[in-house]
């Protein structure tokens, strides 16, 4: 033992000597050459118990993978060390065991409780990690176990491990495709998460797992718009891809009638010489088109969702990111209207200052984009000149974009500096260079000559390459307008005797050969030359010396006849058997024998035909069926996985998909009671001074254009309803930017919508309008005028007149009920104003409200939920209790349910109307007591059914819960008419725990799986303690039972209410009063176990504050913490 | 999304694997050595090469290639924006990126790429949370770790990760706090023969280095914002600031980054600081051609004209040049033709000027090729197109911390004069 342990050491002494040699001198080999042997000493390093040998082992294991050398002998030393302490050591064991598993799956299951363990641990990043290596081990029969371990991460309560889980999707699935189908249920959840961490590497596990289920992101489409510009750049660039297809399927062609004026005068491309079939193809098309176009005379109104998406990808063209710039460009040119796609040029001539890889690749999508959008380009002309210094083939991209760009203004600029090329050193530029003047002459009549006759000079030049090259060219334009041209062909004729390049000679012949008619008396003597020659010519030029035999024979048979005869000889015994075979064949064809059938006598016209000219195209031209900026794109090729951009739909399909959020949003059963009668006052306040404020804050991060939008974005991440509001919120300061003609726009479509609707509902006709805030100010207002006329009907007390003015501003509805209150509130109102603003969504939260209310109204729909709340609590403002508590009064006057936070009930999705099939049912935690079971949650659930046909027997069946939980099921709704809404309350025991209740929901024809997963804060139920009271309580939750953090209160939330008011958002508490102001305290016990619960909020200076929850509960303490540290400090 | 990356030196080597998913047979680089010898010059091999499985993109940076592969559909400029973020990082933390520095920090370079890319996604990309995951090798701790055995993998966990600003570290500490601008512009322009500006733009950069306590928020106003007519930010820019009021509201990542890259806005005319008096002549029939530049200053506000450096590729005909530079030294490589001339400071007094023969190919015929100069140069203490910083402010820390702006001219890549 003591003489291995020697040799350890030694072995360790001498190769810490001998790394650094190896190091240096890589190419040795040395340590390969005794392969064996050395792996040997490895392993008995690896075997030691000295972290430093077993550090050095690895090094120079990766190092020998890093080189691609086999290093899979090693594996069962190797995996042993994989729950090594030393942190290098464990990575690097990672990195072979991620290299090595595949091929040795049974050892590599060895190390697999590791990453088990590591799971369950209570650090999120060691969670993640160990995840990340457990989903990188492609071994097939783990794919159980990541599948568990994915699922579980997937609901972790930490975003990274969530980011983490989401890598992990597209791992599994390259492993075991059949997993399929439950990833896709993960990638579903985890697409709802509302953290900037997780988008991106979500929806980039979408494209690789289910790119075709556009459906699932529906829902999340604006969520991830408002994200976009907070998600780090490497998901920006797919989520936007990924968006630009999305767009495609579900808004409208934004240039739907300028491309039908496109057509419409598309002479110009029928002006060179297509195919007939095809002019005829165009013709028929834009019949078509007009037609369609008549039938439509419908106005394009772009979808407020659409806009949303343009507005919130500008300003990621400022990225410094050349991918997330390209990504940006590419979603502009496929979906931006045609005036707005110019702002992504600038930025794409921006990144020609890149690297050249970069450049190389922009230049390819500038080159398709100026086929279709030359206008966008050409102000940046100049920036596409041509550096001495540019590789080749960034020089060749540049040349084909001033090619695409010329026109008669530009034309002779573009020819100065095209001539300057052609003295370049590069050859294979000036190659380019002749074939760019050659298109640019085909493409713009007026410089047809002058092109023609630079050309021609440079026949004359000293470079055989730059001369041949200008053959070819040159005979391409000839072939236009031949007659005008003969002095050139005669010109050309005469190079025959210099000129080397073989394809430069074939392009001479074949003149000659085709318009012999206009040089007749030169054609024979070139034939002449040639026929003695012919034996040394490339194949290439001889076929087009029998060519021209051919023709002349044809024409001028008299002089040529034996010339003819001869080179047709000598082709017969050549040793090519094209040539062979050609000779044969025109022998047969042009000297009529009695053989010879009924073709010789067309021999002329067969030769002799009238030729199109060739047409001289960008080989970018239609490149754009590809999106831009994608592989398939750049090599013009479909390459695996690519998804083919969609066309635009006919119609748009129903743009309410994205909705579901609308009706998710926060709100309170307490307001809608309230919002009848009288507007409780906090709100008022809060609409006030948001109006102050809006101009001096600036949100952080986000840099989306409309003034709310990005706060709006910050508020999704902060409360749990989701993004819909801050998507129907940041379009509401869209419509302001808009231009006038769409707001004009807008509201046609709404009275088509009226005319279309009038039969149906009205209220249904309101749920489907997306975004009712994006309506034009004009018709907002009407909307408020007639809330208020409803509103004044109902109530007794209104009084003043509308103040027109105030109504003029978007948040008119408020300011009216202000008018319309009683003197009595006015007064409040005095008292509250003093206070800081609330948060924001609670302005949302009423203007919903309105919606909520003017709908009611019109269907004179009673509010169903019952008014759980006493109307007297409705006039008891939080800041009024805090002030009642001053004055110390005794719990005996304040009972607890009046105490009862004025908070905010969320209100989830149980079932969307689109999986429901025209059922939709939302649940919220009513936060009362549950009467058939103290020990149970009441969760109050609203199904809708907005389907044509009635819904029967609504009950619950196959109930499925983890072990302890109980449910109370819900009365069966026997019947559910078409359009109906109806309530139910169920109970559920959650045993004080987040686990969620799984069950089906029945009607009479189908089933659906839904579940209810509480937050923490519902677990509970208020209590009403006395300050002594409670501080007895809180010193006997001592020590574990504390949980401490430290955090920097929100800007929106440094005073007293505001904080209350957050506090009793997140968790199902009420207050306790106390004598300092700088404490908040509150107390509630948990359902099932009755356990305490008591939180304390101490603010200290500059919103620094202290958050303290004390409770018997570990788990249950932990995540009540979390969830209220993030509601305070977002 | 990429498959494997491998590093290819200019012999053709590959030095280098790393695969994130299975493995790829190296292969699937004989495709990329085709296409190199195809191409003559090494920066003319095609960034994007498909073969029958996969799709190779590579990008050329320090002489090394590195070559993605991926397998499907993903789009170029997100690989190739990846791999030189690849090779930054690289640069950044070994000095430079040279096969050699890569060979020596194997085990470094293949832990950084563990770190980026997550199954081809990549993960951690920003330097500051890389350094906190792995500490850049520096002699001290290189040789700290050989002798107690310690390693360069953070104890920390990557926390940065986690944190709304991922740019920053926490808990940074500095005795002395220290802010340094560089306005940094370029000048790329092409100049005909007459001395006329056919095209010619500005375009500058504001590099940083911050070295502040804790979680400063700086603000930077200009006094001209509005020359500024296409900018790129760091990511730590509020953009919406920008848009409003044009000022950089930030807080800053720690250590050297790249805050802004502008681009003024071409309305401006563009002067050219330094002139070109040339006179380059072959004669038909004399193996002898003459060669006489003189090098001038123009508008420079009375800054000096540093570091001039003057590099032409003259015509394959000359065989040898046999000049005589007023100033500076010059070199002539006959093999590549390339004549350069490292000039130094103009002196306006004085104008360095370089005159001379030029000896021909005898018999060959006088080149129809011309010339074009490139030059190279620098000027302190000033920013060309006249932009200047305002003020730069400090909030959210207490300390007062030394703040300094320096501004600088210098030509771009692409500053070329033509001589034809």
């Amino acid at each position: 033992m003591s003489a291995s342990s020697a040799f350890n050491d030694e072995k360790g002494g001498s190769s810490s000597v001998g790394e650094p040699e190896y190091g240096h001198d890589p190419a040795s080999g040395g340590i390969f050459s005794s392969d064996y042997k050395r792996h040997d000493d490895l392993k008995e390093m690896l075997d030691s118990n000295k972290d430093s040998l077993k550090l050095e082992a690895m090094k120079r294991i990766v190092a020998m993978i890093a080189r691609g050398k086999n290093a899979s002998d090693l594996f069962p030393a190797v995996v042993k060390n994989v729950a090594c302490k030393n942190i290098e050591v464990k990575k690097l064991v990672y990195v072979y065991l991620v290299r090595y598993a595949e091929e040795q799956q049974d050892l590599a299951l060895l190390s697999i409780s590791t990453f088990q363990r590591g799971l369950k641990d209570p650090n999120q990043l060691i969670r993640a990690s160990a995840l990340r290596v457990l989903s990188s081990i492609r071994v097939t029969i783990i794919v159980p176990i990541m599948m568990l371990a994915i699922k579980e991460a997937a609901s972790d309560m930490s975003p990274y491990v969530r980011k983490t889980a989401a890598h992990a999707i597209p791992k599994l699935y390259s492993l075991d495709p059949e997993q399929k189908d439950q990833l896709i249920e993960v990638i579903e959840k985890l697409l709802a998460d509302k953290t900037t961490l997780v988008a991106g590497s979500v929806v980039m596990a979408f494209e690789e797992v289910c790119p075709e289920r556009i459906d699932l992101i529906h829902k999340n489409y604006r969520k991830l718009c408002n994200l976009l510009i907070d998600v780090e750049e490497w998901g920006q660039v797919v989520i936007i891809n990924m968006l630009t297809r999305y767009a495609r399927t579900q808004f409208l062609n934004p240039n739907i009638n300028e491309s039908l004026l496109e057509e419409g005068g598309g002479g110009e491309k029928t002006f060179y010489g297509s195919d007939e079939d095809e002019d005829e193809d165009e013709e028929e098309k834009e019949k078509k088109a007009e037609v369609a176009a008549m039938a439509k005379r419908k106005p394009y109104v772009m979808d407020p969702d659409h806009r949303l998406l343009l507005r919130n990808t500008k300003p990621l063209l400022q990225s410094r990111n050349a991918a997330v710039v390209m990504a940006v460009a590419q979603l502009y040119f496929h979906l931006a209207p045609k005036a707005e796609v110019g702002v992504i040029a600038k930025a794409l001539v921006r990144l020609l200052r890149s690297h050249s890889e970069v450049q190389y690749v922009v230049l390819q999508n500038v080159a398709t984009m100026t086929i279709k959008r030359r206008g966008m380009f050409e102000p940046y002309l100049k920036s596409f000149y041509i550096r001495s210094t540019d590789p080749t083939q960034i020089k060749v991209l540049k040349l084909e974009v001033l090619t695409n760009l010329a026109n008669e203004t530009n034309i002779s600029t573009i020819l100065r500096e095209f001539q300057t090329y052609i003295k370049s050193m590069d050859k294979d530029f000036v190659a380019a260079t002749i074939q760019a003047i050659g298109r640019c002459a085909t493409n713009i009549g007026e410089v047809r000559d002058t092109c023609l006759n630079g050309l021609v000079q440079l026949l004359s030049n000293r470079d055989e390459l730059v001369v041949a090259e200008s053959v070819v060219v040159i005979k391409k334009l000839l072939q236009m307008q031949p007659e005008k041209h003969s002095d050139i062909i005669k010109h050309m004729a005469k190079l025959t005797d210099n000129i080397q390049v073989p394809m430069a000679r074939a392009s001479i012949l074949w003149l000659i050969g085709e318009y012999c008619e206009h040089v007749p008396k030169i054609a024979p003597d070139v034939l002449r030359k040639m026929a003695k020659s012919f034996t040394n010519e490339e194949d290439i030029v001889k076929l087009q010396i029998i060519n021209l035999a051919a023709k002349l024979y044809l024409t001028n048979s008299k002089q040529t006849k034996l010339l003819t005869q001869y080179v047709l000889n000598l082709a017969k015994y050549d040793q090519n058997y094209d040539i062979r075979d050609r000779a044969r064949f025109i022998r047969q064809l042009i000297v009529p024998t009695e053989k010879s059938g009924a073709l010789s006598k067309y021999a002329k016209k067969l030769f002799l035909a009238l030729k199109p000219a060739p047409v001289l195209e960008s080989p970018f031209k239609d490149r754009d069926h590809f999106q831009l900026g994608s592989l398939s794109h750049l090599l013009n090729a479909k390459a695996g996985g690519y998804q083919e951009l969609p066309d635009w739909p006919e119609a748009a399909p129903d743009p309410s998909v994205r909705n579901v959020e609308v009706k998710e949003s926060v709100f309170t059963l307490l307001e809608r009671v309230t919002t009848l009668t009288s507007v409780p006052e906090w709100t008022k306040c809060s609409s006030r001074e948001k109006r102050k404020e809006k101009k001096v804050e600036k949100p952080f991060y986000s840099d989306s254009e409309g003034e709310s939008g990005p706060t709006e974005s910050a508020d999704s991440e902060s409360d749990s309803a989701s993004g819909s509001e801050s998507g129907s919120g940041s379009e509401e300061s869209g419509s302001g930017s808009e231009s006038e003609e769409s707001e004009e726009g807008s509201e046609s479509e709404e009275e088509e919508e009226e005319e279309e609707e009038k039969d149906k509902k009205k209220k249904k006709k309101e749920l489907k309008k997306p975004v009712p805030e994006t309506e034009s100010e004009q018709s907002s207002e009407e909307e408020d005028r007639k809330i208020k006329r409803k509103s004044k009907q109902r109530k007794s007390d209104s009084e003043s007149e509308s103040d027109e003015d105030e109504e003029s501003e978007s948040e008119s509805s408020q300011s009216e009920s202000e008018d319309s209150e009683s003197e009595i509130e006015v007064k409040k109102k005095k008292k509250t104003a003093e206070m800081k603003p609330p948060s924001k969504p609670v302005k949302k939260e009423t203007k919903k409200e309105k919606k909520e209310m003017s709908l009611l109204d019109l269907d004179d729909f009673e509010p169903a939920p019952s008014p759980q709340v006493t109307p007297v609590n409705t006039f008891l403002s939080n800041s009024l209790v805090t002030d009642l508590e001053g004055l110390s009064l005794s719990d005996s006057v304040l009972s607890p349910a009046t105490i009862a936070p004025s908070s905010v009930l969320k209100n989830y999705e149980l079932l969307h109307r689109i999986t429901g099939e025209g059922l939709s049912v939302e649940y919220c935690f009513s936060r009362q007591p549950f009467s058939p079971d103290a020990n149970m949650v009441a969760v109050q659930m609203q199904f809708t059914n907005s389907a044509t046909s009635d819904t029967k027997n609504l009950h619950m069946e196959d109930v499925k819960l983890q072990s302890g939980m109980r449910v109370k099921e819900f009365p069966e709704i026997e019947l559910l008419s078409a359009g109906e809404t109806a309530m139910a309350v169920m109970g559920i025991d959650f045993c004080d725990s987040t686990q969620a209740a799984n069950f089906q929901l029945c009607t009479h024809t189908r089933k659906f799986f839904v579940s209810i997963q509480p937050p923490v804060g519902e677990l509970m139920r208020p209590i009403f303690l006395t300050e002594n009271e409670f501080k007895k309580e809180q010193g006997q939750l001592m020590g574990m039972n504390e949980i401490t953090e430290k955090l920097t209160l929100d800007a929106k939330c440094r005073n007293e209410h505001a904080i209350v008011q957050r506090v009793t958002t997140a968790a199902n508490l009420s207050r306790v009063p106390c004598g300092s102001d700088k404490e908040c305290r509150f107390a509630g016990r948990t359902v099932t176990s009755s356990s305490l619960v008591l939180v304390t909020v101490a603010t200290k200076e500059e919103g620094a504050a202290q958050l303290t929850v004390n409770c018997e509960k570990m788990v249950i303490g932990t995540m009540l913490v979390k969830d209220i540290l993030l509601a305070l400090t977002q | 999304m990429i498959h494997s990356l491998f590093l290819v030196n200019a012999s053709g080597d590959i030095f280098l694997e790393k695969h994130w998913k299975s493995v790829v047979s190296r292969s699937v680089c004989d495709y990329f050595f085709e296409a190199q010898e195809r191409a003559t010059e090494p920066e003319n091999v095609p960034p994007v090469i498909p073969t029958p499985h996969h799709y190779l993109i590579s990008v050329l940076r320090h002489r090394i290639y590195f070559v993605a592969v991926i397998q499907s559909e993903v789009p170029p400029l997100f690989v190739i924006e990846f791999l030189h973020r690849v090779v930054d990082t690289f640069q950044d933390y070994f000095g430079v990126c040279t096969e050699a520095a890569i060979k020596d920090n194997v085990v470094v370079v293949y832990e950084l790429l563990e770190e980026m890319l997550d199954n081809g996604f990549p993960l951690a990309t920003e330097s500051n949370i890389l350094k906190e995951l792995i500490k850049p090798p520096t002699i001290l701790r290189t040789m700290v770790n050989t002798i107690t055995g310690s390693t360069n993998v953070g104890e920390q966990l990557p926390t940065g990760q986690l944190s709304v600003v991922p740019w920053r570290r926490t808990g940074v500490k500095y005795t002395n706090n220290e802010a340094y601008f560089d306005v940094v512009e370029e000048i790329d322009a092409i100049i005909d023969k007459s001395g006329s500006t056919i095209t010619a733009e500005i375009q500058g950069v504001i590099d940083a280095c911050v070295k502040l306590t804790g979680m400063p928020d700086l603000t930077l106003s200009f006094m001209n914002p509005r020359l500024l007519d296409d900018v790129s930010f760091h990511p730590c820019v509020r953009f919406k600031r920008w848009e409003a009021e044009r000022i950089l509201s930030f807080i800053p990542p720690d250590g050297n980054f790249r805050l802004l890259s502008y681009h003024v806005s071409s309305q401006n005319l563009v002067a050219i600081p330094v002139y070109v008096k040339h006179n380059i002549t072959f004669r038909e029939g004399s193996s002898q051609g003459r060669f006489d530049l003189t090098l001038g200053p123009k508008q420079t506000m009375g800054k000096a004209v540093e570091s001039v450096l003057v590099s032409s590729q003259l015509p394959r005909g000359v065989l040898n040049a046999n000049l005589n530079p007023s100033q500076g030294t010059y070199t002539f490589d006959p093999v590549t033709k390339l004549l350069s001339w490292d000039v130094g400071k103009i002196n306006p007094q004085k104008l360095p000027s370089l005159k001379g023969t030029m000896s021909l190919q005898a018999g060959a015929s006088k080149p129809d090729e011309n010339p074009t100069i490139n030059i190279q140069f620098k000027i302190q203490q000033m920013a060309i197109s006249g932009l200047k910083v305002n003020r730069l402010d400090m909030y959210g820390e207490k300390y007062k911390p030394f703040k300094g702006i320096k501004y600088m001219t210098k030509a771009g890549n692409l500053c070329q004069f033509r001589l034809h």
